[in-house]
């Protein structure tokens, strides 16, 4: 299959091609590459690893040469769009932003389904995980890792009555990572106990076999648990067993990964109760991999909120340490993510993981008082529920009393823990013991067994050993499938028709953000009126902040846009071509040309200025203009002053403050006092500040108006290119 | 579990004296114990989802290994292993384990597995 290019999207039709022949190029889980001290651009980093080929990196790095340093760890997404030909769209953009752990959630209800589900069903809150929709995932991601220059990791679940298939589908399919932990089944899933670790045992088996780095699933306390700070000794408890389990199946330590979640939010003090847990936590699992997980349990609406915490939990990663940084999407506590909030989530750890760079080899943590101490008391706490789990009889008893998430900090207990009859839950009475003679002619299998690892030689090999055996099904269902639903989106790219998205392609919907001037609820009315007025069909509330009782509130209204744009009709403006450097210092240096520059009106701004012209900045003096800066708050009389006197081409203005348009009065001022001196014709008149645009400002008679982001050169390539469109080609 | 005032201060007299260290091997050697009988269990014990799993394994789709799984464990046989009789079968008849797993879901040799 032919590679991505970074100009076209992805072809999901041609993803979809042959996929019966696919064979994924790897197997196992992959870790970044880490370069010690690793310069980039002006800056030598700490905790990097190897670059990217193609990213998006933050907003910030144009301001240093738009660099784009990795860090060390792996950086996790969750994608649950149900959708999974969607999914793989928002894991192209989810690996242009650095992810590189993309973990597909599952729809609901898959955990009870008894066996593989086949073909490509839409899900509910994640998609139905089948062999093609893994396929064509990991087909998908085989060509992103190659556009991006660094390998992803595909991850899902292998939990629920059928985890030993699902964990032999994920062997076969090449699936990097898998959550596997039958507390999860037995507490969170009410599946039998006796069936999920049974189950476990083989499931475990494969998966080592394969590379699969296993997380855990005890971070569904912190989620679950009416105080979730309160669940920290049962924590330690629940990643212990599923690490000794892991291990009796033959998993290597570095394969286990615990899956933990720093238990609280602010306003409550979040590090004075989480950083003691992360160490403890660490202490306790040396050799084992950590998946640090940013916090779910307190957020609702507000995303700024929610990635404020995310901040601070991935300040405990740095602190401690992680091996992978897991995100959550800020907008998880208010609907199923959207795509674009996958890259604002990756691009919190990001930022935040950059910003830290360095930070071990400054700071330590205190080995006094309240961290160590606490720690120490966490510990115990942790083993004096071990020794309770076999005071009342070993973990299937101690479940069945409800030793399990209760709130009550350990061994503080308030009778709400989750209680389970080991007799029942789903699939229950369906393990059989083995006979003396039992067997099973096939690799990574767990337990008594008449015959030996490799017996499959007898028959071939089996489909771990030769794939060539692996029996492919496509479509079981002929309306719910991604071909059925690929006509809309597919009919309308060849159209040239768009619509907004945040979901699935095309879905229409958008979100507005209104500051509504009224009481809470009369607010939310009006707020509601407005997005029907803007024709958003379906509007709904889904954040609401109070900023005030009487003064106002917040909204965020989410609605569908149901109306598609033309492509084709679209006027595009031009895109801008810039000179090169040469050209516009060869223009500039033989003729001598003069500029004045100042920022106007009550102004006291002059670092924009300053930079479009220092030399040290490349700016405009780079090329050879000779400017004359008239300092900040300068009248605009004075400016058309200076250019009479030193014979100026252009005068450039800066106006920062627009407080009552006075950014566009001054323009206005400046082109009407030129005109008045009859000047104004053969002078180049320009505007900038971070309110100005090229459009407001030829309306308010200027030549050209420049924003945010602009360099010298932009202005140096205006003025030369307008310079020869008056036909100025002669000395000055 | 019963409501119970936090007593964790009489509660671990007996661990106050421990090092940093005798800790964490006292809590693994709990984890271990715990632990133990689960493996156990899971040794000598097999299930629908496992069978399927070997069944998969042997090249059969999922559509073919769940009604596979299904007879044997009606016909009480699943405690062999259902990769074990698709083998002996296949042994037997002289035939590809493929083909025998196929003649199964046609209704044939029932009669003789396990046997």
């Amino acid at each position: 299959m032919k590679s991505l290019k970074p100009d076209e999207k992805i072809d999901v039709p041609e993803i979809l091609k042959d996929l019966d022949r696919y064979r994924p190029k790897r197997k196992g889980w992959t870790w970044r590459k880490p370069v010690e001290r690793q310069m980039v651009g002006p800056f030598e980093f700490k905790d990097t690893s190897e670059g990217l080929r193609h990213s998006v990196p933050l907003p910030s790095a144009r301001y240093f040469g738009g660099i784009d340093p990795q860090c060390d760890v792996v950086v996790t997404t969750e994608i649950a769009s149900g959708r999974f030909e969607d999914d793989i769209r928002r894991m192209r953009m989810a690996a242009w932003h650095g992810a590189d752990h993309l973990m597909v959630i599952r729809t609901s209800g898959q955990s009870h389904f008894d066996g593989l589900i086949e073909g490509t069903p839409e899900g509910v809150g994640g998609i139905p995980i089948s062999r093609k929709q893994v396929r064509a995932s990991r087909k998908a991601l085989d060509l992103i890792e190659e556009e991006v220059g660094r390998p992803i990791n595909f991850h899902s679940y292998v939990s629920g009555v059928a985890g030993p298939e699902i964990a032999v589908m994920f062997a076969e399919e090449g699936v990097n990572g898998a959550h596997q932990d039958p507390q999860y089944n037995v507490l969170y899933r009410n599946i039998n106990m006796h069936r999920s670790f049974v189950d476990a045992a083989e499931a475990k088996t494969v998966m080592a076999d394969a590379g699969i780095l296993q997380i855990d699933g005890a971070h569904n306390a912190n989620a679950t648990a009416k105080e979730a700070w309160k669940v920290m000794p049962e924590l330690l408890v629940q990643h212990a067993v599923n690490c000794a389990f892991s291990r009796a199946a033959g998993m290597p330590t570095e394969n286990i990964a615990l899956s933990t979640v720093p238990p609280t939010a602010p306003p409550a003090p979040k590090l004075w109760l989480d950083l003691p847990y992360a160490i403890a936590l660490r202490d306790l699992f040396a050799g084992y991999k950590f998946r640090a997980q940013q916090n779910t349990r307190y957020m609702e609406a507000d995303t700024a909120e929610a990635t404020i915490t995310h901040v601070l939990d991935t300040l405990i990663s740095r602190m401690t340490s992680a091996d992978i940084q897991s995100t959550i999407t800020p907008d998880e506590g208010r609907n199923v993510p959207w795509h674009y909030n996958n890259i604002l989530g990756v691009n919190t750890a990001r930022q935040t993981l950059m910003g830290l760079d360095g930070w071990s080899e400054m700071v330590d943590l205190k080995t006094e008082g309240h961290l160590p101490e606490t720690v120490r008391e966490l510990k115990e706490r942790a083993v004096l529920f071990l020794e309770e789990i076999l005071e009342n009889g070993g973990y299937f008893a101690a479940v069945a009393q409800g030793q399990f998430v209760d709130s009550g900090y350990f061994p503080e207990r308030n009778d709400d823990g989750i209680a389970r009859d080991p007799a029942a839950g789903v699939a229950a009475g369906t393990i059989i013991e083995r006979e003396s003679d039992y067997g099973a002619p096939v690799c990574c299998h767990f337990g008594a067994n008449r015959y030996a690892d490799k017996a499959c030689g007898a028959y071939g090999g089996c489909t771990l050993c030769d794939p060539s055996k692996i029996v492919y099904i496509d479509e079981l269902d002929e309306t719910d499938n991604v071909h059925h639903r690929l006509a809309r989106p597919l009919a309308d790219q060849a159209a040239g028709r768009i619509r907004p998205e945040v979901e699935w392609a095309g879905d229409g919907i958008v979100c507005v953000t209104l500051f509504v001037p009224e009481e809470p609820r009369v607010a939310e009315a009006a707020a509601l009126e407005m997005a029907r007025k803007m024709s958003l069909k379906e509007p709904e509330v889904i954040s609401r902040r109070l900023i005030h009782p009487a003064e106002g509130s917040l909204f965020e209204v989410k609605g569908v846009l149901d109306v598609a744009v033309d492509k084709n009709q679209l006027e595009i403006p031009e895109e801008e071509k810039l000179m090169a450097d040469e050209q516009i210092e060869a223009f500039v240096r033989p003729r001598e040309i003069h500029v004045v520059a100042a920022t106007v009106g009550e102004d006291e701004h002059s670092v924009g200025m300053r930079e479009i012209i220092d030399i040290k900045h490349g700016g405009l003096e780079k090329y050879a203009f000779h400017c004359h800066y008239l300092g900040t708050s300068v009248p605009v009389s004075k400016v058309l002053d200076a250019v009479q006197e030193t014979g100026a081409k252009a005068a450039l203005i800066s106006t920062i403050i627009s407080h009552n348009d006075i950014h566009r009065i001054n323009m206005r001022r400046l082109h009407d006092l030129a005109v008045e001196r009859g000047i104004r014709e053969g002078l180049i008149l320009i505007a900038g500040g971070t309110q100005v645009n090229d459009a407001m400002a030829v309306d308010c008679g200027m030549d050209a108006g420049f924003g945010r982001g602009t360099k010298g050169q932009h202005v140096a390539s205006f003025i030369v290119g307008k310079m020869m469109e008056q036909g100025i080609e002669s000395g000055a | 579990m019963k409501e119970r005032k936090d007593d964790f201060s009489a509660r671990r007299k007996h661990l106050a004296d421990m090092s940093d260290d005798q800790l964490h091997d006292h809590f693994w050697s709990l984890v271990n114990r715990i632990v133990q009988p689960l493996v156990e269990e899971a040794r000598i014990h097999t299930s629908p989802s496992i069978e399927r799993s070997v069944l998969l394994r042997m090249g059969f789709s999922s559509l073919e290994t769940k009604p596979l799984v299904n007879r044997m464990l009606e016909k009480g046989l699943l405690g062999l292993g259902a990769g074990n009789l698709v083998l002996q079968l296949a042994r037997k008849k002289g035939i590809s384990v493929r083909e025998a797993g196929l003649s199964l879901l046609d209704g044939k040799y029932w009669e003789e597995l396990g046997k």
